[in-house]
């Protein structure tokens, strides 16, 4: 292990991000200047001409999602990052990367919103945008970290997921991780586990560019390299030409959403602090979790068994988690950095098994430990 | 023509106490068009420094009706408010004359913002469209767009191994706007304040669209001394870089011929962002660049009906 080339460096989230993506296999970026993921793209713009990669500037939002479309069909792991703003007109090229699957990272280093909103303070506020944000019935994969170690590892993740599910890949940063500095480990390339776009293995003449494997996921030829390959955003059948056959359309979008929904357990990260015992459970993810793990540590100093869930993969929720977790303890606190949205999600899941409580900020701050203890307090004194 | 000091009489629609930086050439584009104004007006505003620093909370520095909207909408948010106005005026519900300009800078106008600004064109509101053109998207930290020249340093064309700084030629917006053959169209500097004040009175009181692109140095993302922010748009006009020129009713006309062209390396030195190009192995990079300058010279010099 002495050997492998592993270096510790200071790394602001942007730039960690930048480096997993990197580390993945992402050789084209696509993107469009906004506060606060701009470094994604200088630092895209200074490394991918080093390494045979490409970095476009395009003239909008809409045309970065549409060119990272573009190169992804063309062989190139490709990724775009974004905020607020942007991931709003990015929806529809969303959509088109899920009905087309065609692989793809996007980055939405989320801040204030609706709108302009605060540019530069930190939010919660578009988990549901990531989740329901482009129109019609659709599966997503998120994936939202709360170190900036984790922004490395979570890119390569997603980076993975998505050429595993030939699906686009939504990473939620907060503008606090996307900006603050800390200690990442960066793995040795060789270290790094990197999954492909599964090849067609039949001659170009039987390729059905849409017909799905044992998975669920049909096999990808990129362009160029021979196949004949009809894309389009209309509901289409396995040759890719659009379709108004029911039985062709219902299979289509059952298929596309039950390839993430029937992987789950592959998809689904999370992790658990002091849950053994705990009558109190925090839900948290984000830069949220990193101060509902302070306060766990808060409240056993007190005698009181809390114990946290930091969800890294918030869609698809991972619900059968939290309906356990639900049937262990009394109470679960959601705090996030919106009114409201992840909470809606674990009432669902612990279906009346315990009592759940949110507990939002929107003022722009971060949520601190003391007032999640503060919280945790009252709701005892109930 | 008014002379400064009656200009100085007029009443300030943008005030001071802003916080755009100390020499940014946006507040005095502003400032110097406005000053051309009898009437009331509606100022819209794309996303761009000039939103952000003007409008820092609690404060406003706009003495008029202003919005801002996302990026790419203002000539679209400005086009709903101006056909209201119209259809209101027409019902003799309001009398008196308003006028309505909307404020983007080059990344809200010649990049995400043209497709709104050329809808509002098309459809001829009677509004003025001014482009504070600074050359990058300063806002979020000099990062490229269409309007930046070739050889520039951005965050995003960064100056190394690999690429000399932007490798494409910049966009000639004022041509696409003309193009879109509207009443009034023109290419201003700061410098020439008494040009610029008379070409923004002819757009506000010409009937229809009209489009003014005023070049508006940065010392931050051009990488000057703050002092010398009329000198670098002096010299940006005397180099032939940002000629001076009115489209009025498709009739092309040159406001300013320098007696003697200035070489283009001059307003180059000036700026730390073409500072890789004195290095031997992009000294032709500032050939071709001359060489590009003085044949869409020559070009203008024709369609203005100089030659």
């Amino acid at each position: 292990m002495n050997k492998l080339k592993r270096n510790v460096e200071l790394l602001q989230g942007n730039e960690a991000c930048v480096k997993g993506a990197i580390l993945s296999g992402v050789r084209f970026f696509a993107g469009y200047p906004i506060t606060p993921s701009s470094e994604i793209a200088e630092g895209m713009a200074r490394l991918l001409p080093q390494i045979g990669g490409k970095f476009v500037q395009m003239e909008d939002e809409i045309a970065s999602i549409a060119a990272v479309i573009g190169a992804s069909i063309a062989g190139f792991k490709s990724l775009t990052a974004t905020s607020g703003p942007g991931f709003s007109l990015k929806q529809e090229n969303l959509g088109f990367a899920i009905i087309s699957e065609i692989p793809c990272v996007i980055v939405n280093a989320q801040r204030g919103g609706p709108s302009t909103g605060l540019p530069t303070k930190p939010s919660q506020g578009d988990m549901m945008q990531a989740r329901w944000g482009t129109h019609g019935d659709h599966s997503i994969i998120a994936l939202a970290p709360s170190t900036v170690n984790e922004v490395l590892t979570l890119t390569i993740k997603a980076v993975n997921f998505s050429e595993k599910y030939r699906t686009p890949v939504i990473l939620l940063l907060d503008e606090v991780i996307a900006h603050m500095r800390e200690k990442v480990e960066i793995p040795a390339p060789e270290e790094v586990e990197v999954i492909n776009r599964k090849k067609p293995t039949v001659p170009p003449e039987e390729y059905f560019p849409f017909k799905p494997d044992q998975n669920g996921i049909p096999p990808m030829a990129n362009f160029g390299e021979g196949y004949r390959y009809h894309i389009t955003g209309l509901i289409h059948n396995q040759k890719g030409l659009p379709t108004s056959n029911p039985q062709e359309i219902d299979s289509f979008i059952r298929r596309i959403n039950n390839k993430i929904q029937e992987n789950v357990k592959d998809i689904i990260i999370y992790e658990k602090y002091f849950l053994d015992d705990a009558k109190i459970a925090l839900i948290a993810c984000g830069s949220v979790a990193r101060a509902a793990e302070r306060t766990v540590k808060l409240a056993r100093e007190e005698g009181l068994k809390v114990g946290l869930l930091k969800l890294l993969t918030i869609w698809p929720f991972p619900s059968e988690e939290v309906n356990r977790l639900a049937q262990q303890v009394d109470l679960i606190i959601v705090p996030e950095m919106n009114l409201g949205q992840m909470v809606l999600e674990v009432e669902r899941a612990s279906r009346g098994n315990c009592e759940v409580v949110s507990y939002s900020r929107v003022d722009g701050e971060l949520i601190n430990p003391i007032e999640i203890l503060g919280k945790i307090q009252e709701e005892i004194k109930k | 023509m008014a002379n400064l000091k009656e200009l100085s009489k007029k009443k300030v629609l943008l005030t001071g106490g802003h916080r755009l930086c100390a020499g940014c050439g946006a507040s005095i584009v502003v400032r110097q068009i406005l000053s051309s104004l009898d009437d009331p007006v509606v100022v819209g505003n794309a996303t761009g420094c000039l939103e952000v620093a003007t409008t820092i909370y609690p404060y406003t520095s706009w003495n008029s009706s202003f919005i801002h909207n996302a990026f790419e909408n203002v000539a679209a948010t400005i086009s709903g408010a101006e056909a209201m106005f119209r259809s209101l005026k027409k019902q003799g519900k309001i009398d008196k004359e308003i006028k309505f300009v909307a404020f983007g800078g080059d990344g809200g106008t010649y990049d995400i913002g043209i497709q709104s600004l050329s809808g509002a064109l098309e459809r001829g509101h009677n509004f003025v469209y001014v482009c504070y053109d600074n050359e990058a998207y300063m806002n979020t930290g000099i990062q490229r767009s269409s309007a930046t020249p070739r050889g520039a340093w951005t965050t995003t064309t960064p100056a190394g191994k690999v690429i000399p700084g932007k490798t494409q030629y910049r966009k000639d917006l004022t041509a696409i706007i003309a193009a879109h053959n509207i009443p009034y169209v023109a290419q201003a500097s700061i410098w020439r304040w008494n040009d610029l004040v008379e070409k923004a009175r002819k757009a506000f009181y010409t009937e229809g669209p009209a489009f003014l692109n005023v070049l508006s140095p940065c010392h931050r993302g051009w990488r000057f001394n703050m002092k010398d922010t009329i000198e670098i748009a002096k010299l940006a006009v005397q180099t032939n870089f940002w000629p001076l020129y009115e489209v009025e009713n498709g009739v092309w006309k040159l406001n300013y011929k320098p007696k003697e062209r200035k070489p283009i390396r001059e307003w180059m030195e000036a700026q730390g962002r073409y500072k890789h190009l004195f290095r031997p192995e992009n000294e032709h990079i500032i050939k071709e660049i001359q060489e590009e300058i003085d044949k869409k010279w020559e070009k203008l010099l024709v369609i203005c009906g100089e030659k």
